[in-house]
């Protein structure tokens, strides 16, 4: 392995791992976002919508992402939807994530028993005060350990980005690959870094898991 | 319909390439489930195994799947190898290395699941009995988690099918580079052609997929 | 003054009919003990009065005001009627004086300050002021229980509903619980309790209400006859599972 060769590529692998980290970061926000609001709909058992988000789901779930983006990026232009490259990665992967934060949410729900909503009812609380005061906060600690491996699911999913031009870490490997042949080189550092953006939040996730299994407060 | 280019599938055997690839993948996705399966029991079996040492080198092998894309992997495998070791690995040769690596980890972690789900006790009655190790796995624990398992492994088909889409990216002819292929042979008749064959594209892997997790899904209820 | 009437009320689960028809009127300040066998359907009764059970038939009325489980305005009404569940049910995730204070501050839009004051002064009452920052699963069984009475008072419900608020209790905790709603009683607060504690009943109960296979089978003032002589057959065979020979 070439030192000099690592030194040159570092910066182009850096700004390639800045470019995944705010596409990545966004994309999972977009998805934790569709996540609450579609599993409190499925929650509330909301009529025509509930089915819709039922649709969505199985949509984005039973196809891949790298098709997902081939679709918003190169078909919905045809329709008069243009948008750009890093939108595309964003709302690619805020929907494939949001279909999976959904039913990891609603499995946190579900899991919080139901006299707990009947002690809150029986406080005077509306159905959204129990849901944001007490339902919520219970069944996100339970989803967290989900939650996380959702995220570290969605960023990896990240490496498809390369294929609607999106200069990721991906991208960046196999450009420097197919032009110079520091394929040892390159690939090295594709893993480091690949290794930096996801063993921290693997490792952050193993510890949160046991702490929160259970829905723990107060230690 | 002619505007959103559907036509273009309707021409010649556009739409026969179409399943053609999208058959390149799943081929791919079936060979790597099987192997999967097969290596997975193994695999989940050693992980309940007391023995520090593989304990720790299975440690390490589960959390690299979990944490690399396996896109890394299919590069590091496809045009690693060929650079450090000389070998020539085919394209497909090195999808199915690579997506059985990871199914074996799934496969492996789940078997593992299951098995540590049984009570202790089945073991040592097990045992009491006269039975060997090798014996307790096969005719006593495995039957037992056979019906965890079940939904577990064709929700691992479907995973994998989406997964491989992905070897489009180390230059196998699948189901994304045939659509390519139709949308740039018909650019100048089919301007909007994109649209409908990436739509179609889409419809197929729901097709293909949905049906699978439908049925894992079924049995997952019927069976816990 | 009556607070709680109820006129005609019928209940079924699918085919089963949990209550068949009850009328019951409760004055203000009283309290009211039922008791019956497992699965007589007092605990469902108690739940049918905040609306928690939809009803098939009859007339609930607080203050005047219809009790119809999925109405709009059933929170406004719950209000006006605290509950203390078997199983506690403490918010988890919530200090002991974030549970209580959450609805005062956020139905009744209560000013915070004022609601904490109260909040203390009513734990110092029942011995656990100096608990108001734990959680609910670093107390005791009795501990919890006492601040879910806690946390219901502070709404200053009209009327509280007890749904056999010992039955998941340690014996030796049971006894603080008691002591607790005892104070609650003759310090004049509408209640509703159901129970198998035959002694706290006695002790503690205006009027027994006695229920058998959804009907209300004896109703009585005179609490000390109904525990030594019974009028009904039914009334007699409950009350002798609790004797030992």
């Amino acid at each position: 392995m070439d030192k000099d060769i690592l030194i040159e590529y570092f910066p182009l692998y850096k700004d390639a791992l800045f470019l995944t980290l705010k596409i990545g970061w966004q994309g999972i926000i977009l998805a934790f976002v569709i996540g609450l609001i579609g599993s409190a709909i499925i929650h509330f058992k909301t009529p025509v919508l509930k089915r819709i988000v039922g649709i969505y789901i199985e949509l984005f779930r039973n196809t891949p992402l790298l098709v997902q983006l081939f679709f918003i990026y190169f078909a919905l232009p045809k329709v008069g939807i243009q948008i750009t490259a890093q939108t595309c990665g964003v709302l690619g992967l805020g929907l494939l994530g949001g279909a999976y934060m959904i039913e990891t949410f609603r499995s946190g729900l579900e899991a919080v028993p139901v006299i707990q909503t009947e002690s809150a009812l029986s406080l005077g609380m509306s159905d959204f005060q129990t849901l944001w005061h007490v339902i919520l906060p219970q069944a996100i600690s339970i989803s967290v350990p989900g939650i996380l491996a959702n995220v570290i699911f969605l960023l990896k999913e990240t490496s498809v980005f390369s294929t609607i031009s999106l200069m990721d870490l991906m991208f960046t490997a196999k450009d420097l690959i197919g032009m110079y042949a520091k394929t040892i080189e390159s690939l090295f550092l594709l893993v480091v870094f690949y290794l930096v953006m996801l063993l921290p939040i693997s490792i952050i996730g193993a510890i949160v898991e046991r702490r929160v299994r259970y829905g723990q407060f107060g230690d | 319909m002619a505007n959103l280019g559907i036509d273009v599938l309707f021409k010649g055997t556009n739409f026969l390439r179409l399943l053609q690839g999208l058959w390149v993948s799943i081929e791919i996705s079936l060979i790597a489930v099987v192997l999967s399966i097969i290596l997975g029991l193994v695999v989940g079996m050693l992980m309940t195994l007391n023995n520090p040492f593989l304990k720790a080198i299975l440690k390490v092998y589960l959390e690299i799947v979990r944490i690399m894309p396996q896109m890394v992997l299919l590069f590091i495998v496809y045009f690693g190898t060929t650079r450090v070791f000389g070998w020539d690995v085919s394209a497909e040769a090195s999808a199915i290395i690579v997506f059985t690596f990871w199914g074996t980890a799934e496969m492996g972690d789940l078997v593992r699941g299951s098995i540590k789900s049984i009570p202790v006790i089945q073991f040592e009655s097990a045992w009491a009995l006269g039975l060997n190790k090798m014996q307790t796995y096969f005719y006593i624990i495995f039957p037992q988690t056979i019906r965890r398992l079940i939904p577990l492994s064709i929700n691992l088909i479907t995973r994998m099918i989406k997964t491989t889409s992905l070897v489009l990216m180390i230059g196998i002819v699948e189901v994304l580079k045939v659509a390519q292929q139709i949308i740039e042979a018909n650019r100048n008749s089919s301007p909007n052609a994109a649209f409908g064959v990436f739509a179609v594209v889409f419809l197929l892997y729901f097709i293909v997929c949905w049906p699978i997790s439908r049925l894992a899904t079924y049995l997952e209820k019927r069976w816990e | 003054m009556e607070l709680l009437k109820v006129t005609h009320l019928h209940k079924e689960f699918g085919q089963n009919t949990v209550l068949n028809d009850i009328n019951l009127s409760v004055e203000k300040g009283e309290v009211v003990v039922i008791i019956g066998p497992s699965g007589c359907g007092k605990s469902t009764f108690l739940r049918c009065l905040n609306g928690l059970e939809e009803i098939q038939g009859g007339v609930i009325t607080i203050s005047g005001l219809p009790v119809e489980a999925g109405k709009r305005d059933i929170t406004k009404l719950r209000q006006k009627i605290g509950m203390v569940f078997q199983s506690y049910e403490l918010f988890p995730h919530k200090t002991v004086l974030e549970n209580i204070i959450l609805a005062p501050t956020k139905v009744q839009k209560r000013d915070k300050e004022e609601a904490t004051k109260e909040a203390i002064a009513l734990l110092d009452k029942v011995g656990l002021v100096d608990k108001k920052d734990y959680y609910p699963r670093q107390l005791s069984g009795g501990q919890k229980q006492r601040v879910a009475i806690v946390r219901a008072l502070l709404m200053h419900p009209e009327v509280i509903l007890f749904d056999e608020v010992t039955a998941a209790l340690d014996p030796e905790m049971v006894h603080e619980v008691l002591e607790t709603m005892i104070a609650l009683a003759k310090s004049g607060s509408t209640m509703l309790i159901v129970t198998h504690e035959m002694a706290f009943a006695k002790a503690i109960a205006d009027r027994i209400i006695f229920i058998d296979k959804g009907d209300i089978v004896e109703e009585t003032r005179d609490v000390k006859e109904f525990f030594n002589e019974p009028k009904t057959e039914r009334a007699k065979k409950f009350l002798k599972t609790f004797a030992y020979e």
